[in-house]
């Protein structure tokens, strides 16, 4: 029988398969259903300081080829959400807390709070693409990334990853300020910018204007950011965008990621879709005479 | 697909001087108690619960509580609104004995499946509550059906003075009943769930929406039930199991708020 347990840094997953930050993933109860239903880890929603309500609807929505949302990173703040990690960390649920700041300092506190509530990991998340003074507003900036980076590193002992942007001129030199900061792992990518006026009244369909579009549609830019990343850095990828089937996700692998996130495909295959990815990953290593994983990452990279 | 489809109105009803319907235009199969996200173009997008099903019609009925439902209530046949769905579980007939609850603006996604088990020739008892007098509605609607029908108001201005859980109590243990019914406040719901006992029955939930089909967990409750998209309809197996209800819900932000 093929297995395909999964090591990121010191975090060991039962497989590769990890739930996607933003993505229901609010509350313990629906990430310890996720869990159990078969993702090797969880990423919780990116969570802040103080609590946000995020932008008014419409939030999301679906396009022909993905979804596009601008929901405004709501979160309770973290001195609520702790109460919710604990209750994952009660049900042994590998968890990867996703925190969002505006400067380093914020970022620190986050971090510290989380490992803290118990978290087995922390995402940076500076790619939100539609947040005014967070996300991509500072993770465009290598200098920022990095301080960011190795500030947080020195005050946590937990693994530290940080997750990227696709709308960016230079990603592999963004990957690198993170590595640099002492990142364990690069998350790529968040979800790209975008836009859908809807011509009946005339006006952007979302309350935010613009958004991030995931889904189906970005795969082939996930894929060429990991791609790109994979050759200048030396941590390992965790690929994100668009994975819907066990192929896209040994695609990914393919590119140069050793394990993968999924967040659309919960409306298009359900919450079940990490159990199914997984037996499609062990069919497609079992056709092709894989025995590991390992043996996959990065091998298009010619 | 979960886009909001561009509809003009093309009829509006003041129920009373809070409460109104708008009718637009659908080709799309409904089961009641299922719901649409309904676009308001420069203002928001909220659930309601489908109110009016008839062949290429449908109806909300809503109640103007804020910023959304004040616009909403303002605008005018012709005017254009979107509407993405149907959403959700819709409430499911089985039995021959029915005792339906509604409390406040609940009554309003009640009415078409009170209108369905009258078709299917089922033997109903509806019960419907208010605050007060002049927020009640539907009253004619209902008992056109030939529904045999009770009302209460809190303070006692129109039918019985209490509440419809009151009433439920009494007819519960005057009557037998396959099944219940009830869309309300989560603590109505609550009482009557305890008052019956080992009667089947079905509950209506709220909880704030955002993408209304199950991916943003907004409006997850218990071990991660999507109100969305595995509800808003649950039986009391399932409510049993829910933690949260009648305790508490989450606001936009995801902060737990008491009842
Ligand atoms: C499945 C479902 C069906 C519903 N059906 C009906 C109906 O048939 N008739 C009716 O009058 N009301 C119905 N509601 C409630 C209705 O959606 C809210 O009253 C409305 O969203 C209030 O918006 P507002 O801007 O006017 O008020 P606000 O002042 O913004 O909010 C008032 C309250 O409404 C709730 N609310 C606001 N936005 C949302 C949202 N996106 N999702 C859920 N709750 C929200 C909040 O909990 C808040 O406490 C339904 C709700 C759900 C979840
Ligand atoms: C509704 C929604 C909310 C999201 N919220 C967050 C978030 O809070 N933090 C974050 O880092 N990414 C967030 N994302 C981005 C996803 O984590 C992911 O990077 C992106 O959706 C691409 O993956 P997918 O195609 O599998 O969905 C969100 C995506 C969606 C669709
Ligand atoms: S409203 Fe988004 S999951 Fe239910």
């Amino acid at each position: 029988m093929i297995e395909i347990p999964t090591k990121i840094a010191n975090l060991r997953l039962k497989n590769p398969t990890i739930l996607a930050s933003g993505i229901m993933d609010e509350d313990a109860g629906s990430m310890i259903r996720i869990f159990k239903s078969g993702a090797g880890a969880i990423v919780t929603k990116s969570i802040g300081l103080k609590p946000r309500e995020g932008y008014p609807n419409p939030s999301v929505i679906e396009l022909e080829c993905g979804l596009l949302n601008a929901m405004g990173l709501p979160n309770p703040g973290i001195e609520e959400f702790k109460s919710e990690v604990i209750k994952l960390k009660k049900s042994k649920v590998t968890v990867i807390g996703s925190i969002f700041g505006s400067n380093s300092k914020e970022f620190t506190v986050l971090g510290t709070k989380m490992q803290d509530a118990g978290v087995n990991a922390l995402e940076l998340n500076m790619s939100c693409p539609h947040a005014k003074g967070y996300g991509l507003e500072i993770g465009s900036d290598q200098k920022i990334v990095e301080k960011i980076t190795t500030n947080v590193k020195s005050s946590v002992s937990i693994p530290v990853f940080v997750k990227i942007s696709p709308n960016l001129t230079d990603i592999p030199k963004i990957a690198q300020s993170a590595e640099k900061g002492g990142a364990d792992a690069i998350v790529a990518i968040n979800t790209v910018k975008a836009m859908k006026i809807d011509i009946e009244t005339q006006r952007p369909i979302l309350s935010n204007k613009i958004g991030g579009y995931s889904g189906k549609a970005i795969k082939p830019i996930g894929i060429r950011c990991v791609y790109e990343i994979y050759k200048k850095v030396n941590i390992p990828i965790i690929g994100v965008g668009g994975i819907n089937t066990g192929e896209d996700a040994i695609e990914y692998m393919m590119a140069g990621a050793s394990a993968v996130q999924i967040g659309s495909a919960i409306y298009s295959r359900d919450i079940y879709v990490f159990e199914k990815i997984c037996k499609e990953i062990k069919n497609w290593m079992k056709t092709n005479n894989y025995k590991k994983i390992d043996e996959l990452i990065g091998v298009a990279n010619l | 697909m979960n886009y909001p489809l561009v509809t003009k109105i093309i009829e509006t009803k003041n129920e009373n001087n809070r409460i109104k319907t708008i009718k637009f235009e659908n080709n799309k199969k409904i089961t009641p108690g299922q719901f649409y996200m309904i676009w308001i173009p420069g203002v928001d997008e909220i659930p309601m619960s489908v109110s009016y099903i008839d062949k290429n019609i449908i109806g909300i009925t809503f109640k103007k509580i804020g910023e959304a439902t004040n616009a909403l209530f303002n605008l005018k046949k012709g005017d254009k609104i979107g509407a993405r769905g149907p959403y959700g579980t819709g409430f499911k007939l089985n039995g021959k004995k029915i005792l339906f609850v509604g409390g406040g603006t609940g009554v309003a996604m009640l009415a078409p499946v009170i209108e369905e088990a009258i078709k299917k020739k089922l033997n109903l008892k509806v019960i419907i509550g208010a605050k007060t007098k002049n927020e009640l509605f539907f009253e004619k609607r209902i008992k056109e059906t030939g529904a045999e029908l009770f009302i209460s108001t809190d303070d006692g201005t129109y039918g019985t003075k209490g509440f419809t859980t009151d009433i439920a109590e009494d007819i519960i243990k005057k009557n037998h009943f396959d099944l219940i019914l009830t869309c309300g406040p989560e603590l109505m719901m609550k009482k009557l769930m305890d008052i019956s006992k080992d009667i089947d029955f079905q509950a209506s939930l709220e909880r704030f929406m955002k993408c209304g089909f199950g991916i943003c967990g907004q409006c997850c409750i218990g071990d991660g039930i999507r109100v969305c998209t595995e509800g808003p309809i649950f039986n009391e197996k399932t409510l049993k199991k829910i933690q949260d209800f009648g305790i508490f819900k989450r606001d936009a932000s995801g902060k737990k708020i008491k009842f």
